[in-house]
């Protein structure tokens, strides 16, 4: 069917001016996904996947400009790890400022170079792990990313990597258009911890590709910027063999709009996935979470775990879905999303959802929202605490349950210090 | 197409009883083993020798006017159905929901269809045709205050039931009307409450679901052939459970029932409705509407157990059932109770509906879906928060058998205005066998922060231990599933009434009947 006038009017609009290189296994993949793309067009607010996010600033032929943001009253995130960094200004590379990535213990190229290859691990993922999350719902930003992205790494772990592998994208320009696309595989037995920080850009169109083959397992920790006007459409596209592990947990403070998708396909048996998300928003702040996490294997077993702190209008929206093909016997299921709105301007959407077509599982689902506890906070009043404080502590409390799915202790300190400052700045 | 001049009144007679039944299942074994015994047949498959009453097929403007005609409407009703028709004209069926279905064919139906012996109309239930009478008895339908009243009247002070009995499209007889009456209840067909009652009908018909509101309903809107309304006065309460039993006869014949209930301030009502239909091949459509508006500390119960023929092993044949029925609670403290009992029907597109409107009202949702074999369901409800303080319940049970789909979708909504509301919803699936599905579809929108919403959802199989248990005190499989089924049912089975919940607990053994082993 084709796609209605608008959305083709849309994409035409938003991709006038920009190329790909056509050589290559890349630029196959890219000409394949401009293809897909002129099929689709682009997202419309009347789509059911965009019910409670406007995709407009997303999907507008030029970004909004996004102020440049001071970030230097807390400090830099993952600054206490130790971490190979590599470094992305307004999308683009930046040797100058980056590690040494052999530093990593992991092969790491560009796409541009590893495009002319004639053979190459990645061409068994880029675009190809896209393709497969465009059913049952479009995503064609993302496919959008496969066609036009400016850049982006391919990174390949065979064992254990020797540190974790740090991508921060610093924002150059209010008007930054970025996009871009990293694939990542991480081989039998192998192991990667992957970190993400920084605004990016005005506007931030991403994909992250990730296969983790039988027995690897895949650590990603998120702190998105909290550059108040920015605009960023990211997904997170995973494939997982038999019995491979894939944690991944992102944390956003501010930001206009943000949305997260990530989609998942537990292939192999006895697969393990958790994905969880802190959202923290004060104003004009929308954030969307929206995951769709697919059951094959047997036994394979999937968290979703998402928290939502609003106040002052901002707007938490979250789609989770899990679905339990035929056969997956032995699922184990779980999705929660809670939102704690600390005020009357601010509100929360959600569509938690099921779809299962296997017996033997365990699946639920668990979705709530409402104010702080009258009694909790009475409780710590009674014994000294003051309000502000009494009221930090709960809403930590509250985002606990995911902070619980970073397994490094250190990286997790970091992230909850995050939260912690963003709190005290944020006080009533 | 046929024009309205060819008519020639169609003689629908076929078919005969194939199973003589005895009727009214209680809870007991023999009923299961009665139903076992017909191997997967429907138990109210028959179709009975009555002479049909038909218009031609197909839709038209002339359609709508022969049906307001044959119910002898007022202008203004015509008026109304024929705007609805021509904005259904523009409309496009909704497709979203879970189901997966042929296209329907709208000029493949025919839209009206009457008992032939009604053209003259009953003086009362004496002059019913016997063999209508005998259908309801089939059926097990209290009617004639047979059954139900003849022998407990004298038991002290029995509850009592009032019937509207709605065969095909036509009301056929109503009971207890003078102790009704007495009441101040009105409780009618609404084909004779238009012309009665014009004042009530024209001022509350299409005011809570309107005649936009969506395909189904607005194509209800057009061709409507009966159904019941309900009157209850300020500060009365109803004197009886008022049911309506509503049964699909002829074949290709699209029911389209439309109720209204209104219930004063103060007042108070309890509404049954369920239904069977006979066996056929060809799909039926039906596209009911039901309104309920609910003043000032009126409560309303409205329960339905729904049996229409779900088609056979295969899914040939079986009823599409797409209903919308909303209740809106426009007075403070005004209160809605659903209770469905979903076990029939090919395909259940239907999502009983709470307009919490005034302050501290409040609506409550218990609902068993249970699709077996080719069944397809897709239901659950919407609860719209207007008011302060307003209180919402959900209780879902999806059980999913054969290779059946079911769905719950729903929508909890707390405007900015819903200060200090709550909710709180339950949905539990239950799959049987490895080829069914089970999904949950719930939309939930929190607009205010001194609202607190809770939503939990679980899926699950029947547990074995259970089971295991069960069949170590000596039952057979299937026995030991329907009582597992039958608990994980409780919640909602303990919401219905008395009658219906006997009649439910049987049902949801029936329905599973084939399902394991």
């Amino acid at each position: 069917m084709a796609a209605p006038q608008a959305k083709l009017d849309a994409l035409a609009a938003r991709i006038a001016g920009l190329s790909f290189p056509v050589a290559g296994w890349l630029g196959a993949a890219r000409a394949d996904a401009l293809d897909r793309l002129a099929a689709m067009g682009l997202p419309g607010k009347r789509d059911e996947y965009w019910r409670y996010t406007d995709p407009a600033a997303l999907t507008g032929a030029v970004p909004l400009a996004a102020a440049l943001f001071d970030e230097s009253d807390e400090a830099v995130a993952f600054s206490g790890i130790d971490r190979v960094k590599l470094v992305f200004v307004n999308g683009v590379f930046d040797t100058a400022q980056s590690d040494d990535p052999a530093l990593a213990g992991v092969e790491i190229e560009h796409l541009a170079d590893a495009g002319a290859a004639d053979i190459h691990w990645a061409r068994e993922v880029y675009g190809v792990l896209e393709t497969r999350g465009q059913t049952p719902v479009q995503r064609p930003l993302a496919t959008l990313a496969t066609a036009f992205a400016t850049g982006g790494l391919l990174i390949r772990a065979t064992g254990k990597a020797a540190k974790p592998v740090s991508l921060i994208y610093l924002q150059g320009s209010d008007t930054s258009d970025v996009i871009l696309h990293h694939c990542i595989k991480v081989e039998s037995g192998a192991e990667l911890t992957l970190l993400e920080n920084g605004n990016a850009a005005a506007r931030l169109t991403m994909v992250m590709e990730v296969e983790v083959a039988a027995g690897g397992r895949f650590h990603h920790i998120r702190a998105q910027g909290r550059a108040h006007q920015r605009h960023a459409a990211t997904h997170v596209f995973a494939r997982l063999g038999a019995k491979a592990l894939f944690k991944s947990f992102t944390v956003t403070a501010n930001g206009a709009l943000t949305r997260n998708d990530a989609v998942i396909e537990l292939v192999g048996d006895d697969a393990v996935a958790h994905v969880a998300g802190a959202a923290v928003g004060d104003g004009a702040f929308h954030h969307d979470d929206t995951v769709f996490v697919t059951h094959q294997g047997l036994r394979c077993e999937s968290r979703q775990v998402f928290k939502k702190v609003l106040k002052n209008g901002a707007t938490g929206v979250f789609q989770g879905k899990i679905l339990v093909k035929k056969g997956a016997q032995k699922t184990d299921g779980y999705q929660i999303s809670q939102a704690l709105l600390l005020d009357d301007d601010s509100q929360f959407l959600a569509k938690p959802e099921l779809e299962i077509y296997a017996d033997d599982v365990k699946c639920s689902h668990g979705s709530t929202s409402g104010a702080i506890d009258d009694t909790a906070l009475f409780y710590l009043r009674s014994r000294g605490v003051p309000e502000k404080a009494a009221q930090s502590l709960l809403v930590l409390a509250f985002l606990a349950e995911a902070m619980a799915e970073i397994d490094d202790a250190d990286i997790a300190e970091d992230i909850r210090a995050r939260l912690e400052s963003w709190l005290a700045r944020h006080e009533h | 197409m046929a024009g309205f001049d060819d008519v020639a009144d169609v003689l629908e007679v076929t078919g005969s009883l194939d199973a003589p039944l005895d009727v009214r299942d209680g809870v007991d074994r023999e009923t299961i083993e009665t139903v076992t015994a017909m191997a997967g047949k429907y138990k109210y498959g028959w179709d009975t020798e009555i002479e049909m009453d038909f218009a031609p097929k197909g839709l038209s403007e002339d359609i709508v006017r022969l049906i307001s005609a044959k119910n002898d409407e007022p202008e203004w009703m015509l008026e109304w159905r024929l705007a609805a028709y021509r904005r259904w004209l523009k409309m496009t069926e909704p497709r979203w929901a879970m189901v997966n279905y042929p296209d329907i064919d709208y000029q493949d139906i025919y839209y009206y269809a009457k008992p032939k012996s009604m053209a003259e109309k009953p003086k009362s239930l004496a002059d019913v045709d016997p063999k209508l009478l005998a259908t309801y008895a089939k059926l097990g339908i209290p009617l004639k205050e047979q059954a139900l009243l003849a022998g407990v009247e004298a038991a002290d002070q029995p509850r009592q039931v009032a019937v509207d009995a709605v065969f095909d499209s036509v009301s056929v007889g109503t009971t207890f009307k003078a102790e009704l009456a007495k009441a101040g209840v009105i409780f009618c067909s609404i084909s004779e409450a238009v012309r009665e009652h014009p004042e009530l009908v024209k001022k509350y018909i299409g005011s809570v679901v309107p005649p936009s509101d969506n395909f189904f309903a607005t194509l209800n809107c057009a061709v409507f052939s009966d159904g019941s309304f309900v009157y209850i006065p300020e500060g009365v309460r109803c004197p009886m459970e008022l049911s309506t039993y509503f049964r699909i006869n002829a074949e290709n014949t699209g029911q389209f029932e439309r109720t209204l209930i209104i219930a004063e301030k103060g007042s108070y009502v309890s509404y049954l409705e369920g239904c069977t239909a006979p066996k056929r091949d060809t799909n039926q459509l039906h596209a009911a509407v039901v309104e309920i508006v609910i003043q000032e500390d009126a409560e309303v119960k409205y329960s339905t157990v729904q049996n229409w023929y779900p088609g056979d092993e295969n899914g040939l044949g079986g009823i599409y059932n797409f209903v919308t029925k909303r209740a809106d609670c426009r007075g403070d403290r005004a209160r809605v109770m659903w209770t469905q009992v979903e076990t029939g029907s090919a395909i259940t597109w239907k999502y009983p509906s709470c307009i919490l409107r005034g302050e501290g009202s409040q609506g409550e949702f218990y609902s068993i879906a249970i699709a077996n074999n080719a069944q397809q369901a897709d239901t659950g409800t919407k609860m719209i928060h207007l008011g302060k303080n307003t209180r919402s319940r959900i209780v879902s049970k999806g059980i999913s058998a054969g290779r059946a789909q079911n769905t719950y979708r729903g929508l909890v909504s707390m405007h900015p205005k819903a200060t200090n509301s709550r909710n709180y919803t339950q949905c539990d699936s239950l799959l049987i066998g490895d080829q069914c599905g089970a999904h949950t579809v719930p939309y939930i929108e929190v607009k205010n922060n001194s609202s607190r919403v809770e939503h939990e959802a679980t899926t699950s199989k029947v547990d074995e231990d259970q089971l295991f248990y069960c069949r170590s005190r000596g039952m057979d499989e299937e026995e030991a599933v329907a009582l597992v089924v039958n608990g994980f049912c409780k919640d909602v089975l303990q919401a219905l009434p008395m009658e219906f919940a006997m009649e439910a607990q049987a049902l949801v053994a029936i329905s599973l009947e084939g399902s394991v082993g």
